[in-house]
């Protein structure tokens, strides 16, 4: 029964990823990846890792999605003869065969790897309820300083990002 | 309980189509989609391998890490992209070209 989701939701993230890759319309792959990403959290609760499946939803669904989805529209010109529907924002593939190939042969040598590896894990598999509370111990005790840093580094993004788009408002065209 | 191959395998499958999405859209966003796929894909490795590290779960750590410096390269990209827009009216990436010789 587990296996079976497991490989719905595993299927359900390659076909909305296949969609992404294939599809014509930007706004429909954005929409794709909010699939991708909800699949990918539902994996996360497989690999009982349920904070990070949480915070997957609410990062990418709730703040990268919407960032996406805001740039897909703040950055799109009507091309002549294009349909001028809201939410059609086409965009061309290039090089479609070749570079398929290359992602495909990459694929396929990854896999020989895996099932070619034959490796010994360490550790041994543990049914745990919830990992939280060991993250949280571990986030102020043994990982304090990467915690400390990946905070100065949000704080830099605030100032970059805030000074890049203000800028702009600014002097338009500069 | 699921192997940890089955994860390594669509982890395996949802970077390269990613690597796909980067290398074929014409568009600096869908490039962007693209590395957002690659940069699950790896967190999905990481969360994995996790499981058989329950002390320490070193793995998952490393994801949410992981997650926060793809937040904000997107943020900073979008704010990047913003500005290409408005100098060359494009975001195509094979037209942004003003430094070619």
């Amino acid at each position: 029964m587990e296996l079976v989701a497991f490989y719905f939701f595993a299927g359900l993230a390659v076909v909305s990823a296949l969609f992404i890759l294939f599809t014509r319309n930007l706004m429909y792959a954005a929409f794709g990846l909010f699939l991708t990403f909800m699949s990918v959290a539902a994996l996360y609760v497989f690999a009982m890792a349920d904070f990070l499946a949480v915070s997957q939803i609410m990062i990418y669904v709730g703040g990268v999605l919407v960032l996406l989805v805001f740039g897909i529209m703040l950055t799109h010109q009507h091309k002549a003869g294009e349909s001028t529907q809201a939410n059609y924002v086409e965009v061309e593939n290039g090089g479609m065969p070749f570079r398929i190939i290359v992602s495909v042969a990459f694929f396929l040598l990854l896999v020989k790897v895996i099932t070619g590896a034959d490796f010994e894990l360490a550790g041994s598999y543990v049914e745990q309820k919830s990992t939280l509370q060991q993250l949280g111990i571990h986030l102020m005790t043994s990982h304090l300083l990467p915690f400390e840093i990946i905070a100065v580094l949000l704080l830099a993004v605030l100032l970059g990002a805030g000074y890049m788009a203000f800028n702009r408002i600014k002097n338009p065209g500069s | 309980m699921i192997p940890v191959s089955h994860f390594l395998i669509v982890a395996a499958a949802l970077f390269c189509i990613g690597l796909a999405v980067a290398l074929t859209k014409k568009n600096a966003i869908g490039v962007l989609l693209g590395l957002e796929l690659m940069l699950n894909a790896v967190n999905i490795n990481l969360v994995a391998f996790s499981r058989y590290d329950p002390e320490l779960i070193r793995g998952q750590l490393f994801a949410l890490f992981v997650l926060v410096v793809a937040v904000c390269e997107i943020a900073i990209a979008l704010a990047v992209i913003l500005r290409v827009f408005d100098h060359y009216k494009t975001i195509d990436p094979d037209r942004i070209d003003s430094l070619r010789g």
